[in-house]
């Protein structure tokens, strides 16, 4: 059997995250309402938040509930109810005659294909510990945030001015464009 | 022991496909972004697993720099989708089609 070769917590949280992971992205693509689609969106990204714990990246995890379900799942919520986008999208309804078929095959062969690569050969391959090494029985947030800030730090920077434009940029994109006054034109 | 680095990778693998469907399929364009957030997701998962492998942090940082790409890409995305939304009064990719030939 398959538990007495792997501890019974270790694979019971597989198994938890797993069932979070799949139901809440098959959710994501099945709902006909946007609404519900965010919250099954928040169910994946709580289940791999869980898979990230069972991996010892603590840090990520809390990133992942804080930063993925918190701010970008509400972003989205947001939008839609900004938009009245609530409604019942017709997704029975098949413009392109085919195409789910032909995605549905694309998708098959080409993560079919690489399962198939990754199971004939070593899954993991690579030099070991070639930055930091984790550390054991540890979440390792404390080694995280050296590599963060020394190894990575031109990137850490990087992502900085990265989210400014993002910010400059959505407020440009999404502001209402007010019609000009003579007055204003005159100056 | 734990369980084997392959599980995972199988599983991060299924959600990649759950979410590429979803993008080739769905019209709507929020929920296309929902399912590249699915698919960014995936590879995240399996960036932590190479790195528990592999025992090396470089994984677990490079998923934080995806992260911050990641709330990067949905806030200027939804910015455009607003605007779109604002001339359209649709988010269905099927009607974006002035620059058609």
């Amino acid at each position: 059997m398959i538990a007495a070769a792997y501890t019974t917590p270790s694979l019971l949280v597989f198994v938890t995250s797993a069932l979070l992971i799949l139901v809440g992205a098959i959710g994501v693509i099945a709902v006909k309402n946007p609404v519900h689609a965010a919250l099954c969106l928040i169910m994946t990204l709580i289940g791999v938040a869980v898979a990230f714990v069972a991996q010892s990246a603590d840090f990520l995890a809390a990133v992942q509930i804080i930063v993925y379900a918190g701010a970008i799942v509400v972003l989205f919520l947001f939008v839609i109810m900004f938009l009245g986008v609530d409604r019942r999208e017709h997704i029975h309804f098949e413009p392109l005659v085919g195409q789910r078929a032909f995605a549905g095959v694309g998708v098959a062969i080409t993560v079919g294909g690489l399962i198939a690569l990754m199971a004939r050969s070593h899954w993991v391959s690579g030099a070991a510990s070639v930055t930091t090494k984790l550390s054991a029985g540890s979440g390792n947030v404390h080694e995280l945030g050296t590599a963060v800030f020394t190894t990575y730090l031109f990137a850490f920077e990087a992502t900085a001015a990265l989210l400014i434009i993002a910010v400059v940029g959505a407020v440009l994109l999404a502001r209402r464009e007010r019609p000009t006054t003579p007055s204003e034109e005159a100056a | 022991m734990n369980v084997p680095a392959a599980w995972y990778l199988v599983l991060a693998a299924g959600l990649f496909g759950i979410g590429a469907f979803g993008l080739l399929t769905r019209r709507s364009a929020l929920i296309m972004f929902m399912c590249i957030e699915l698919m960014l997701n995936a590879v995240n998962l399996t960036f932590v697993t190479f790195s528990r492998t592999l025992n090396d942090i470089s994984g677990q940082a490079i998923v934080f720099f995806v992260m911050v790409v990641a709330a990067a890409e949905v806030t200027v995305g939804l910015g455009i989708v607003v605007s779109v939304f604002r001339r359209r009064s649709s988010t269905s990719v099927d009607e974006l089609s002035e620059l058609k030939g």
